[in-house]
C-alpha cells in the first residue's frame, strides 16, 4: 500500500533554531531517507521551500486567479512530504513516527486513492 | 523474486513471533523482520534460497535488531540482549518455531488488554491482516483501529506482560481467554456475512485456520471442541440466508446446502472433544450442531438429546441465553406450551428483556400454540429490540404472515 507522509511544522520553530541545530536536523532528515530508501519504503518525497515563497493559483470562470502565500493561513505549515510503501496503516504511521520533525510538528498519514482508468 | 513473496506469506508471522520473543518488542521486531527480508531480497538471488529460509530471516533479523539497538542507544535498556546475541542457534529448531506463535496468539489475548484489542492485535498479528482490513471487517475506521494496536502494543510494553505460553497449570485459567477471542473472530464473521457488507476477508475462516493451528500445538478438549463448533456452525453458512440475504432458520434451511466437507471434520474434532473428558462448553455446544449436523431432516432432529446437553451446558454456564435456548428445545421435545412454561419462569431475569431472542422465542412458542395475539405482541417487541437488517426482515415477514392469519 502506498501512503503520503505530509510533513507540518511551526516555521516559527525552524526560524529561531541556530545554524547548528538546523544543520543537525536536516542531517538526521537525510540518514532518515537513507533508511527508508534501504528498507524499501521511500517512494518518493522533497522538503519544501518555507510558505513565504508559496504561490496559489486558482481558475474561475475561466480566468487565473494568483495569490501571493499559501492557500490556507494555519497553525502550522507543509514543510516536505514523504511517498512510503507500507504493509498497512500501522507501519506507515510507524515510519511517520521516526520522521524527525514529528518531535515538534505534525505528520498527517493518508492513504493514496488510485484514480479510476480512463474511459 | 516469486521465492521470497511465497516465504513472505508463509513465514512472516513465524519469523515476527520469534523476533519478538527474541527482541522483546512488538516494533522493533517487526522492523527487523523488515530488514531481513530487504537483506533476503538483495542476496538470495544470488546466493540461493538457503534451506532453512525462516531460521535465515531469524537470524539476520535478530542481528538487524540488535544493530538498531545499539544505534538508537538505548542499550541500558535492552542490555541483557546485547550480551547473548548468538544464542538463537540453539533456539531456533521448529519447535521453538512454533511456540513462539502459541506465545504470541497468549500475549495477543492476554486478559489485561480489552477484549477490542485482544481481537484486533490477533487478526493482525497472527492472522497477518492489514490494519486496513481488520479495520474493514470490523466496521471500524482505519484510524481508530491503528490506534487501538499501538495502544495495546504500548501497554504490552509498559506492564511488561509476558511473552509465554502459560504453566501447565495456569493453562486451565488462561486458555478459555484464547478461545473466547478466537471465537469471537469467528462469531463477528458470522453475524456480518449478511448480505450488506461486502468484506475482503473472511473471519470466521481467520478463526478456523488459528484454531486448526492451535489444535497441533495444544491438544487439549476444548481447543478440539471450539474447532468442531465453528466448523459444524461454518457448515451452514450457504442455509442460513437466502438469495435477498434474508434469514433461513434452522427447521427452513435446505440441509443439502449444508458444507459436508466442514461437517465430517468437526464430526472427527469432536470425537477428539469428547475423548477428553470433562466435556467443556465448546463441546457440549459442539455435540448440540452435531446433532442437527446429523438430522436429514429437520423432524428427525434428536431433540431429547439436545435439551439434555443443554441442560449439561446450563450447569457448567448458568446464563439466561442458554436457559432460553433449552426451553426452545424443550418446546420441540415436548409441545409449545411446555417451552412457553419455561420461558415464564426465566422472564424473572430483568436482562433477558431486553434481548429480542427472547421475545422472538416467545412469539414462536405462541404462534405455534395458537396464540395469535400474544405472538403478535411479542413479534413487535422483538422487532423493536433488534437491530440488523436481515433479523429485522425476518421478524417482519412472521409479523405479516400472522396479519394474514388473524
Amino acid at each position: 500500500m502506498k501512503y503520503v507522509a505530509l510533513v507540518y511544522y511551526q516555521e516559527s520553530i525552524i526560524n529561531a533554531m541556530s545554524e547548528q541545530e538546523w544543520h543537525d536536523l536536516n542531517q538526521e532528515c537525510v540518514a532518515g531517507v537513507e533508511r527508508l530508501t534501504n528498507q524499501g519504503h521511500f517512494l518518493a518525497g522533497q522538503a519544501l521551500q518555507p510558505t513565504d515563497t508559496a504561490t496559489t493559483v486558482q481558475v474561475r470562470d475561466d480566468e487565473m486567479l494568483i495569490t501571493d502565500g499559501p492557500f490556507a493561513e494555519t497553525k502550522e505549515q507543509l514543510a516536505g512530504f514523504y511517498m512510503l510503501d507500507a504493509r498497512d496503516l500501522n507501519e506507515a504511521l510507524q515510519l511517520a513516527s521516526r520522521i524527525p520533525p514529528a518531535r515538534f510538528g505534525s505528520i498527517e498519514v493518508r492513504a493514496v486513492r488510485e484514480l479510476p482508468p480512463r474511459d | 523474486m516469486d521465492a521470497i513473496e511465497r516465504i513472505y506469506q508463509e513465514q512472516s508471522r513465524r519469523v515476527l513471533a520469534t523476533l519478538i520473543r527474541l527482541l522483546g518488542d512488538f516494533v522493533l521486531a517487526e522492523e527487523a523482520m523488515q530488514e531481513a527480508f530487504t537483506a533476503a531480497l538483495h542476496q538470495w538471488p544470488g546466493e540461493g534460497v538457503p534451506d532453512n529460509p525462516a531460521a535465515w530471516l531469524i537470524r539476520i533479523g535478530q542481528r538487524r535488531g540488535i544493530d538498531q539497538i545499539r544505534r538508537k542507544q538505548t542499550a541500558r535498556q535492552h542490555a541483557h540482549l546485547l550480551e547473548q546475541p548468538d544464542d538463537t542457534q540453539e533456539t531456533l529448531d521448529e519447535q521453538s518455531i512454533e511456540d513462539d506463535q502459541l506465545r504470541l496468539l497468549f500475549t495477543c489475548c492476554h486478559p489485561s488488554l480489552s477484549p477490542d484489542a485482544r481481537i484486533a492485535l490477533t487478526l493482525r498479528e497472527m492472522c497477518g491482516l492489514t490494519t486496513e482490513q481488520v479495520a474493514r471487517a470490523l466496521l471500524q475506521k482505519p484510524a481508530t483501529l491503528a490506534q487501538r494496536i499501538v495502544r495495546a502494543k504500548r501497554k504490552i510494553r509498559q506492564d511488561r506482560i509476558p511473552y509465554e505460553v502459560p504453566e501447565a497449570r495456569a493453562l486451565p485459567e488462561r486458555l478459555p481467554g484464547v478461545l473466547r477471542v478466537i471465537y469471537l473472530v469467528f462469531n463477528e464473521g458470522y453475524s456480518r456475512s449478511d448480505g450488506e457488507v461486502i468484506v475482503d476477508v473472511s473471519l470466521s475462516a481467520e478463526a478456523i485456520r488459528l484454531a486448526e493451528s492451535l489444535v497441533g500445538q495444544l491438544p487439549e478438549g476444548e481447543v478440539f471442541g471450539l474447532l468442531s463448533l465453528m466448523l459444524l456452525q461454518d457448515s451452514r453458512r450457504y442455509a442460513r440466508q437466502d438469495e435477498h440475504g434474508d434469514l433461513v432458520t434452522l427447521d427452513e434451511q435446505n440441509r443439502t446446502l449444508w458444507d459436508g466437507d466442514n461437517i465430517r471434520s468437526g464430526l472427527v474434532w469432536l470425537e477428539q472433544a469428547l475423548a477428553r473428558t470433562p466435556a467443556g462448553p465448546y463441546t457440549l455446544q459442539a455435540s448440540i450442531a452435531a446433532t442437527h449436523a446429523q438430522a436429514g431432516v429437520a423432524e428427525d432432529t434428536d431433540w431429547a438429546r439436545i435439551v439434555r446437553l443443554y441442560e449439561a451446558l446450563y450447569r457448567q454456564q448458568p446464563s439466561p441465553v442458554i436457559a432460553l435456548n433449552r426451553a426452545v428445545a424443550t418446546a420441540m421435545r415436548d409441545t409449545p406450551a411446555d417451552g412457553l412454561r419455561l420461558l415464564d419462569e426465566l422472564a424473572s431475569e430483568k436482562a433477558i428483556h431486553t434481548y429480542h431472542f427472547f421475545h422472538a422465542a416467545r412469539a414462536d412458542l405462541y404462534r405455534r400454540n395458537g396464540n395469535v395475539e400474544q405472538a403478535r405482541s411479542a413479534y413487535e417487541r422483538a422487532l423493536a429490540l433488534s437491530a440488523q437488517g436481515p433479523e429485522q426482515r425476518f421478524l417482519q415477514r412472521r409479523l405479516d404472515e400472522l396479519t394474514g392469519q388473524s
